[in-house]
This record gives structure tokens, sequence and C-alpha cells, in this order.
């Protein structure tokens, strides 16, 4: 089963994340900061990460960069969340090494639509 | 398949009103100065809102908190400097979006114009600095168009699109992979697929994780060249792609060299293109969103009252209290199955285990005592929470009082029971208003008085033998004793020519209707506040009492029990019934000594306690009971402590202290005045609990009535 790895330190949007992937079958692992969710990946392999750009303790853009170093997520598909539409911040994620991002708001839909493009 | 939110609803807005007490909290540190992470919590605090209100449709909210957001991220930048009148109106903006979020969370229709007041407000102070890139827009607006090529969005019939698309050598490195991409384009319509090798080198040089590759694509349909382009968007900054219209007929097949044709072969005739249902597409329209119906009729509460303190029927607990009652539980079955175990053996006429029984029971009271105070504990909330509306409160009326007022706070990680802290948060800040508007002076006057301008007000709570005791304080102009008095005579409180204590005068504040204010200020001065306080808290079992010094300054001390559901009693005789006072009443019991009691005959018992007479009230005269001592030398007194004065209540017999449940006499029978509820002592009997100022209350009463009949008679 495909499992994804959801940060973001909103509660109710780690809720509303973790509820629209479970029902669409995925297996869901949430972390609130960027600090917890580098421990979980140090010890799970999961097949996606999304998260979120602003966060406490760790950034999210702070977070791809540490994950790209561990020899599981090279290559994995990591997605950041974002609101800010400008330029600046994809390009910092990028540079991090997130394979693309997602624009807050969106609804469940847009989310599963745009995880099928990052998932085989 | 639609998914529905509402249930994330409540856990956003709390989310929200938790994000809005850190904002408020952090606005009013800078006050004192700037700090750069405080600012940075601030802005997340603010994002998270605005990202999550639109998540959730709330769009109202979210394009409120975008304008407070951009303001805060230009703070953060060092692009804006902090200013107090920049903090003034990012405080308001915070009332405004709490009393948006509850319009949301009730239900209700928000008054949408205090918002947009605040609003252009803080627009304008945006348009007066440079930077000014985000428009008011929250929604995306993406429009990163790295490519010139073709018409923006051409529907014509029998389109053909080329797509050359060449990666960068590092493309892949961040997991993004081209075949992915061609079948999410594949959704869009027939495409055929050539691929160029040219650039490939020789196996053993070839590096896995390099792209030498490079692609021709022909999509065949009726496509919006956005949506190609929203394909690649993650990749257009990693390589080479052009995108060129093409029509049918002179689709020109540029040859690369050796080609591998993969995919399907291109189809001639046009192709209505399948719009994939299943594209992603993040910049296009959101679904619309549930809009926060806004009223123009201003049907919601005009003036956005600060959130109703809800008795919210949850409450968030430390999981370590949680552990502890599962750790305490488990106790408590080992117990219960060693005592059933017992109990059988028992039966069986094992006489040994009468002693086991017996030590069984003792750890079984262990255990209850313990899951006891481990429940209650649960309920336990620091008082900060009621603590955290001062600072904003404080500031806001020294402003509006044009005083001077330093607020210092200690003990705000004293624990309470959840109700209480839920209730105590009006009274206190009648208090506090109270010492704003009547006790600190206005600067001017302090200087003359030798004080220093600025006032101080404080706040403490700390636990004392089983109570909370919660003291505001302040260095104001105190009571005036002879004001006080004069007042008090004119409402008929006490007669003219009685005898009393400074802290009996004090404690006069507290009776109904009683206000020496000249002049009745918005903030306080009506007369209805104080005995409502005392009410208040007499509801919650405790008592409120004043000391004060002229020109010094006056202090308000609020004792009340732990619990509500629980009480520390002492428990007494009168006659053959046991009666139970609250300890937190209680100043001390004694033996009273022949000589110190005086007695006005047919009126009033007195005792000399030490340099003050104190009334002796008969329990079992006022409440109906025959007393087993009537002589006063005989029995006991309980000196207890009620609106600054103190009686002596005379009993038979003490018998010890222990918490009782507390049950309620109104629900079981009716309300008695002087008794405020009753229990279930250990031998099954029932006991009741004295309300002291209603027990009082009841003794002056019958004083009256009988002093009255005396000279009817005479």
């Amino acid at each position: 089963m495909t499992s994804i790895l959801a940060v973001d330190d909103s509660p109710s949007m780690r809720q509303m994340v973790s509820y629209a992937l479970e029902n669409a079958g995925y297996e869901v692992v949430l972390a609130n900061d960027g600090e917890r969710a580098l421990e979980i990946a140090e010890n799970t392999r999961v097949n996606l990460v999304i998260t979120d750009v602003n966060m406490p303790n760790m950034d999210g853009i702070a977070l791809v960069r540490k994950l790209r170093k561990l020899q599981d997520y090279k290559y994995l598909p990591i997605l950041i969340l974002t609101t800010e539409s400008s330029k600046e911040k994809k390009m910092q994620g990028k540079e991090a090494g997130a394979t693309g991002w997602i624009v807050k708001p969106f609804d469940p839909e847009q989310l599963l639509n745009t995880l099928q493009r990052v998932l085989d | 398949m639609s998914i529905d939110l509402s249930e994330f609803h409540d856990v956003f807005f709390e989310e929200c009103f938790e994000g809005l007490g850190v904002m408020e909290s952090g606005l009013l540190t800078l006050d004192k100065g700037t700090d750069a992470e405080e600012i940075n919590a601030i802005f997340r605090a603010a994002h998270s809102i605005k990202g999550g209100s639109a998540s959730f449709g709330f769009m109202d909210i979210s394009s409120f908190t975008h304008v407070m957001e951009t303001l805060l991220d230009e703070m953060r930048d060092g692009r804006r400097q902090v200013t107090q009148p920049i903090v003034d109106l990012l405080l308001e903006s915070v009332d405004v979006l709490r009393s948006m979020v509850t319009a949301a969370q009730q239900d209700e229709e928000t008054n949408l114009d205090r918002a947009a007041e605040v609003q252009q407000k803080l627009e304008a102070v945006l348009e007066k600095s440079g930077d000014d890139d985000t428009s008011t827009q929250s929604c995306s607006d993406e429009s990163s168009s790295s490519s010139d090529t073709g018409p923006a969005s051409n529907k014509g019939q029998s389109q053909v699109w080329q797509i050359k698309f060449k990666p960068d050598a590092g493309m892949m490195k961040n997991g993004n992979d081209p075949a992915r991409i061609f079948r999410e384009l594949q959704k869009l319509a027939d495409m055929t697929i050539t691929v160029d090798t040219a650039a490939l080198p020789a196996f053993a040089d070839l590096e896995p994780e390099s792209s030498y590759l490079s692609w021709v694509l022909e999509l065949h349909g009726n496509v919006d060249e956005k949506d190609i382009r929203e394909l690649f968007s993650w990749v257009e900054d990693d390589s080479e792609l052009i995108i060129t219209s093409l029509h049918a007929e002179t689709a020109a097949e540029e040859n690369h060299g050796t080609a591998t044709a993969e995919g399907e072969t291109a189809i001639a005739e046009p192709v209505i293109a399948k719009q994939s249902e299943a594209a992603p597409l993040p910049d296009t329209e959101i679904q619309p969103p549930r809009e926060n119906r806004s009223a123009d009729t201003a049907q919601a509460a005009g003036t956005p009252k600060t959130a109703v303190s809800k008795e919210s029927g949850s409450i968030r607990v430390n999981i370590d209290k949680v552990d502890a009652l599962i750790n305490m539980v488990g106790e408590l079955v080992i117990t219960q199955s060693m005592l059933s175990q017992i109990s059988s053996d028992l039966a069986a006429g094992n006489t040994h285990t009468l002693e086991n029984m017996l030590d069984g029971i003792t750890q079984l009271e262990r255990n209850t005592r313990e899951l006891q105070e481990s429940v209650l504990q649960i309920r336990m909330l620091p008082i900060s929470f009621s603590f955290s509306r001062f600072p904003r409160l404080v500031r806001d009326l020294s402003n509006k009082m044009g005083k001077q007022i330093e607020l210092i706070m200690t003990g705000e990680h004293t624990e309470v029971d959840k109700t209480v802290l839920e209730k105590i948060g009006d009274p206190l800040v009648h208090l506090v208003r109270n010492s704003l508007d009547h006790g600190i002076e206005m600067p001017d006057t302090r200087k003359a008085a030798g004080k220093p301008e600025a006032g101080t007000l404080e706040l403490h709570a700390y636990h004392k033998g089983g109570n909370i005791i919660v003291q505001v304080s302040d260095d104001g102009a105190g009571l005036n004793r002879e004001k006080l008095l004069k007042k008090a005579i004119e409402k008929g409180l006490v007669s003219a020519n009685e005898e009393l204590s400074d802290e009996r005068i004090h404690n006069l504040i507290f009776a109904p209707g009683f206000s020496t204010a000249d002049q009745i200020s918005d903030v306080s001065g009506r007369g209805v506040g104080m005995d409502v306080v005392q009410r208040n808290i007499r509801d919650l079992g405790g008592n409120v009492s004043i000391t004060s010094r002229e020109g010094a300054g006056s202090t308000v001390t609020i004792r009340l029990p732990l619990t509500l559901a629980i009480l520390d009693g002492q428990l007494a005789r009168i006659g053959n019934e046991t009666y139970i006072v609250s300890l937190v009443s209680i100043v001390e019991s004694l033996q009273m000594q022949p000589d110190q009691i005086s007695t006005i005959t047919g009126q009033a018992e007195l005792y000399r306690l030490r340099d003050e007479y104190i009334p002796i009230i008969r329990v079992g005269d006022v409440l109906g009971m025959k007393s087993e001592q009537n002589c006063l030398q005989n029995g006991l007194l309980i000196v207890v402590e009620a609106d600054g004065q103190r009686v002596g209540l005379f009993v038979d017999d003490l018998l010890g202290q222990q918490q009782v449940v507390i049950k309620s006499l109104e629900t079981n029978f009716r309300q008695v005045q002087g008794i405020s509820g009753a229990t279930i002592l250990g031998d099954g009997t029932v006991a009741l609990i004295v309300d002291v100022p209603g027990l009082i209350q009841r003794h002056f009463d019958d004083c009256t009535r009988r002093s009255l009949s005396l000279t009817a008679v005479a």
C-alpha cells in the first residue's frame, strides 16, 4: 500500500489531509513539524512526502533539504504545500530538492489529482 | 467523490482561537520592543489561519487575514518598522478576526462593515511604503510564463501542439520523471512521442541519475496551452521546453536522428480533446467555496463581543495525567480482584484471611484516594488561562483613561478546577476594572502624592492549605473610610452609632447597590459590580474580602476551594446531628474561657478574642436543633469569617476533618437558608453542610425579630 508522510503544524490541515488520503486508499503518517518528520523519515520508508512550508522548529524547505540527504529519500517525490504563489518560495523549494508544489488552498480532489502526477 | 469537510471545522475553529491568542500576546510584547522571533510567530499564526480558512471555504476570513499577513510579512522581513499605531491596528484586526471566526463557528452571519473598515486601514498602511507585491486576492493567480510561444488559449479545432522537451542533466534529481509527465499529457489528448537519443553516452559512461534524452511530443486535440504548461510547471526551470501550435495538415515532423517511436500513432481527424477530469490543476479556479454568508443588515450583534465565556464541553488534558489515571485504575483492579479472592476464601471459612481483608481494604482506600486526586487533577488547568486576557485589558483601559499602569502577574501556573476557571474570569475583570478606575490615580495626582507616575496592579495566585487564593492589589488611593461609612448609613446598611472596624467598613463595598463613585463611568461605578462578584465567588464555594489603606492601595483577596464537588470540611456535632463547616471559612476553633464571655441579656452573646469582640451564634438555636450543651464553656466555638466579619459558631463538639462530596439539597429537597448542601458520611448518615454567610444572616434576622418582639411586649 502506498504510504504518505504528511507534515503540517496545523491540526485541522493534518486531519483534512489524512482523511482525504486515507479515503483514497493511501496509508498516512503525520508529523507536526520538520524535526518530527525527519525522525519518522529516518525510521520509516514512505512513498511520498507532503509538507507545509511555514512550521516552527524546522520549516518545510529545511526539511526537504535534509530528506534529500537520506539514502531512501533521494528520489522520492516530495511536494511542498505553499500558500504563497510567489516564485521565490517555489524556487527555494526546488533548490532544496522538492519535486513540486501544491498551492493552498486546495481541496481534497485537487490534492489527490496532484498526487497522481508523482506516484506510479 | 466529494469529501465532507465540516467535521474538521471544530478543530479548525479551535486552532484559530489559539492562533489569535498567540497573535494577541505576541503583539502585546511587541509594545515593549521588537523581537524577530516573536514577529515570526505572529506571522505564522496569521499564515495558518489564512491557509486553513481558505481550505475550508471561509473566504471572508481568508482574504481579511491575507492583508494582515502581508503587513506582518513586511515587518518580519524588516521592510517595515514596528510602530505603536501599527501594533494597535493589528490588535484591532485580531479583534475583528476573532468575531469573524466566532460568527463562523456559530453559523451566524458576520457583520462585515467593521471588517471592511479595518481592512481599509490596513491597506492604507500598506500603500504608504515600498513593497506591495501581493494583490489582495488570496487565491493564487500563478501566471508564470517562461515561454512565449503560442496564443494563450486557443481552442481551435484540429489543433496540434508540438512540445519540445529537453530536461537538464539534473532534472530528475528532485524526483521528477518525464515518463510520468508524459502519462499525464496523454490524458489530455492523443499523443505521439519521439525520442532523441543522440546525446546518450556509452553505457559504461552512463550516469544513471542524469538525463541525456530529449523528446518531441505532439498532442492532437482541443487542448489549452496552459493545461500543457501546467503539467510541466515543476520542471520548466530545469529543462528546455518549447510549445508551439501547428496546423493539423502541416504537422511538421522534424527528424532528430534515429527515432524510436513510442506511443500511439497520430490520428488525422480532429479529435475533440478529452479534458481529463483527473488533470491536476493547482492554479485553476478553486471550486466554488462556501462563502461566509455576509449580512448587509447588521443582524449579528453590532459590537463584537469578546468570545462569550463558553462553557465548553471539552478539556485539553496533559497526557501524563491520563497515564497516571490509567495506572491507578490498574492498581484498583488488582486490589479489587484481591478482595474478591479473600471474600470467597472467607466464605469458605478461612479465618486467617480476615486480617488480609482489612489490609486489602486499607489498600482499597489508598487506591480510591489516589484515583480521586488524579481524576480531579484532570479538571485542573493553570489559572494563566484566566489571567491571559489581562495584559490586553489593562493596556486598553489605561490608554482609555490616560493612566499609566504596570501589570504584574504571579503564580499563573497555579492550577484551578476548570469550572472555577471559567467562572472566575468575570469577577476578576470587574475587580481589575475597579482598581484601574477607582483605585489608581491619574499620573499627576500620583506624582503630587510622591508616588511613581505609573501605578502598579498585581494579580497573584497561589495554593494555601487546600485552597486557591487569588489577590488583586493596587497601589492606588485606597478606600475612604468616611465616604464608605456615610454611604452605608445612607443606605441603611449600618446604623449611625454602630462601632465598626475598618475592615468591616471596607467590606461594605460588597453590599448590593453600593457605590461611592461620584461619577459613574461606563467602566464601573454603577454599584452592581461588587455584590455580583461576591455572589459569584460564593457560588463557587469561596469568599472574597478586601483590605485597604487610604493613600496606599487596596487588596482584594478571593479564597476558593480547589474543587467544586468536594469540600474539605470540619465535622461538628450539635445534639445528635453532624454538621459540616467548610475549612475555607474557618479561622480557628477554640474552647471558650468563661471570663471572656460577655452577655447582653436577651440580645447577644459576645466573646472576646484577643482584641475584638465576636458575636456567638448558637447554631443549634438558629437551625432549630436541640444542642446538648447549653453552657457556653462546655461546648466549642468555631470562629469563621465572612464578609470581613468574624463570628463564632457554638457547637457541642468537633469531630475531625475530612473531605466530603457535596450533594445538592435543592435538587433533593428545597433551598434552606443557612445550609448549602449535604453529604453522606462513611457510616451512612446524612450531614448537612453549613452555609456560613446564610447562617449569620439568619441569626441576625432572628435577633432583630426577637428584640422587636421584646420592645413590642414592653
